[in-house]
């Protein structure tokens, strides 16, 4: 049997600094190549619970397996690494170094992960490909990301989540900050390159309307629940 | 690429930035050319005579002797008398002695009786000789006088005028029956031979003809013309520079000296007693250099400041950094990283500005003050000192570092508020 992509079972985190407010995911799991739309408002824990897959903050309790790894036995910076070789990452907006070119922007997590940066092969043709396949336009490798359009830069993020191939795609509302047609476009790009990687894709919107396009919608009040101290 | 990144990331913010840099750069500026004036000075000074192997004279204390003989300041406690002079002369180690004798004046500025060959064998600065200005000429007749370049610039003097020579150091006494004619100005040396007017060692013998015990004779006036015709020998004189034969002679013939049983004479190292001279200077300059590193200092913390402030604008930054796989360290590492860059960029642009501005104050310091400095290439030291500022960069910006290293630690990939 294949291993899942993603694990959670048990898991319990408290926030620090809030007495009595905790997070419980009793059981979640991803299968490889799945794409799953988790739905939920905001301060419903999805944050946290992304956060905690991609290992930056550590259960109180539970196992959260990625890959088959439990990160939970990894040391810190072990964590960092395994982050940067299994998961790429999305955010809302602002998800690249504005600073920085488009290809350094893109190649940035192969230099924490020597074996994603193996499995990219020449990284920069993997890179510029990506561009070509993401309808970027050929000239932008070299651009600096504070030039592109809100919507070049989320395409770019893609870019940079799938480069080196990571089993994982984790997006956290990539869509918000566009409009309804690129919205579109948007995902049906990420979701062509999604497929021929056959990566899993978990993606956190507040957007019932994009669940059609997913294997599976989950509510995260089906899968997690907050506990609040007795008032 | 972390590198690239963080040169785009600082030149991102470029304002601020360049900001930090110049004030870096002019407080490395401002450390280096203290440091350069410092050394300047200091070889200006130690070059304030060399080609003397020793310096005689009466005995007392080797800053002392050193003081009156080249510096004019202050007096002998007592004369070498002329068959000492003689003697030493004779002394088989001995190349050349030139005398010098002082005690008389001029306005502010001394008098000094001497040889032709002073002229020779006195050198500053790495064995330069003096020069006469273009328009005059070393002393041909008994009453003629050369005067250093301040003494002609403070008093407007150029060759052909006439110069009266005063009795004593502060005197109301004129030798003034008997006036001197500047023959030549010197060029500006640096050197205390500025401020002294010298006149030939006979000259001096010549305007004392008529005098006994520090007062004229009255009624007594020998002329000029008959004065030139005598035989002029010198009793005594205050100090004489003597070169070796041989350098490694040299501290033979300051034994001999130095235990001469006729008299009590001493010889000192002119090296020697300048650094022991120097000790005593040296106090102000450690003072300078302290104030000039604490602008430094200043400017370092002002760059930690910067740092600070920017830390906050920068938490989405590091916030991909961490989602990108990046460990909190090596955030810290970018942070020490810039901190580095900025210093080395404020340290290497200080040592521009500094050569810039060396190239543009060398003559005008020279000639202003007599004060030489150098345009070389950094020296070991300095080389430290820009190491330094570019650790002690590194040092101040490690407390927003350790500050970013808990923000993104804290924060991981998700910004909290």
């Amino acid at each position: 049997m294949t291993p899942l992509v993603l694990n959670v079972t048990d898991v319990r985190y408290r926030w620090p600094g809030r007495a009595g407010f905790s997070l419980n995911v009793p059981a979640f799991s991803v299968m490889p190549g799945e794409t799953v739309l988790l739905l939920g408002e905001s301060g419903s824990g999805k944050s946290t619970l992304l956060s905690l897959i991609c290992g930056t903050v550590s259960p109180d309790q539970g196992r959260i397996e990625v890959a088959g790894i439990n990160i939970g036995t990894l040391s810190g910076g072990a964590r960092d690494r395994f982050r940067a070789e299994q998961i790429g990452v999305i955010f809302q907006q602002f998800n690249l170094l504005p600073f920085g070119s488009v290809s350094d922007n893109i190649l940035l997590p192969l230099r924490f992960a020597p074996n994603r940066r193996a499995r990219a092969g020449d990284a920069k043709a993997a890179a510029a490909g990506l561009c070509a396949a993401l309808s970027l336009p050929a000239d932008v490798m070299q651009a600096r990301a504070g030039t592109l359009s809100v919507g070049q830069q989320q395409r770019v993020a893609v870019a940079r989540a799938l480069i080196g191939e990571p089993p994982l795609i984790i997006a956290d509302e990539p869509t918000s900050a566009l409009d309804a047609g690129t919205q579109a476009a948007f995902l049906d790009l990420l979701f062509r390159q999604v497929s021929l990687q056959q990566a899993a894709l978990l993606m956190v919107s507040h957007d019932a309307r994009l669940g059609e396009r997913f294997d599976r919608v989950i509510r995260i009040e089906d899968i997690a629940g907050i506990e609040r101290p007795v008032a | 690429m972390i590198l690239r990144l963080a040169i785009a990331s600082l030149g991102a913010r470029l304002l601020t930035v360049a900001m930090t840099v110049l004030a870096i750069a002019l407080s490395v500026m401002l450390f280096l050319g203290v440091e350069k004036v410092r050394t300047g000075a200091k070889a200006s000074f130690a070059d304030t005579i060399s080609g003397t192997s020793l310096i005689v004279g009466a005995r007392s204390g080797s800053v002392q002797l050193l003081l009156y003989s080249v510096f004019r300041i202050g007096n002998a406690t007592n004369n070498v008398t002329w068959q000492s002079y003689q003697d030493v002369a004779a002394r088989p180690e001995v190349s050349w002695i030139v005398p010098i004798s002082l005690g008389d004046s001029h306005r502010q500025f001394r008098v000094m009786g001497t040889t032709p060959a002073f002229f020779d064998h006195y050198k500053y600065r790495q064995g330069r000789s003096l020069k006469v200005a273009p328009g005059g000429a070393l002393m041909e007749d008994l009453f003629d006088a050369v005067v250093g370049a301040e003494v002609a610039a403070a008093l407007g003097y150029k060759p052909g005028d006439p110069i009266v020579v005063a009795h004593g150091l502060a005197s109301f006494t004129e030798h003034d029956d008997l006036p001197f004619r500047i023959s030549g100005v010197l060029e500006r040396t640096g050197t205390p031979v500025d401020r002294t007017v010298i006149v030939s060692l006979k000259a001096i013998e010549a305007i004392h003809v008529d005098w006994k015990s520090g007062a004229k004779i009255p009624g007594r006036s020998t002329p000029a013309d008959a004065l030139r015709e005598m035989e002029l020998t010198p009793k005594a004189v205050t100090a004489a520079l003597v070169g070796v034969k041989n350098p490694l002679q040299t501290f033979r013939l300051q034994r001999a000296i130095n235990q001469y049983p006729e008299e009590p004479l001493m010889a000192v190292l002119p090296g020697v007693a300048l650094q022991e001279l120097w000790g005593i200077v040296g106090v102000a300059e450690t003072a300078l250099v302290a104030v000039s590193a604490m602008v430094v200092v200043t400017a370092l913390i002002g760059m930690m400041a910067t740092i600070f402030s920017s830390l906050s604008e920068r938490r989405r930054e590091m916030a991909i950094y961490r989602a990108m796989g990046a460990r909190p360290l090596t955030i810290f590492g970018l942070l020490v990283t810039e901190a580095m860059l900025t210093a080395a960029a404020g340290a290497l642009l200080g040592l521009v500005f500094l050569y810039i501005g060396l190239i543009i104050a060398q003559p005008i310091v020279d000639s202003a003050f007599g004060l030489w400095l150098p345009v070389t290439p950094p020296s070991l030291r300095e080389v430290g000192i820009l190491l330094g500022v570019i650790a002690a960069g590194a040092i101040v910006s490690l407390v927003p570092a350790v500050r970013a290293y808990r923000l993104s630690l804290a924060d991981g990939m998700m910004i909290r508020n």
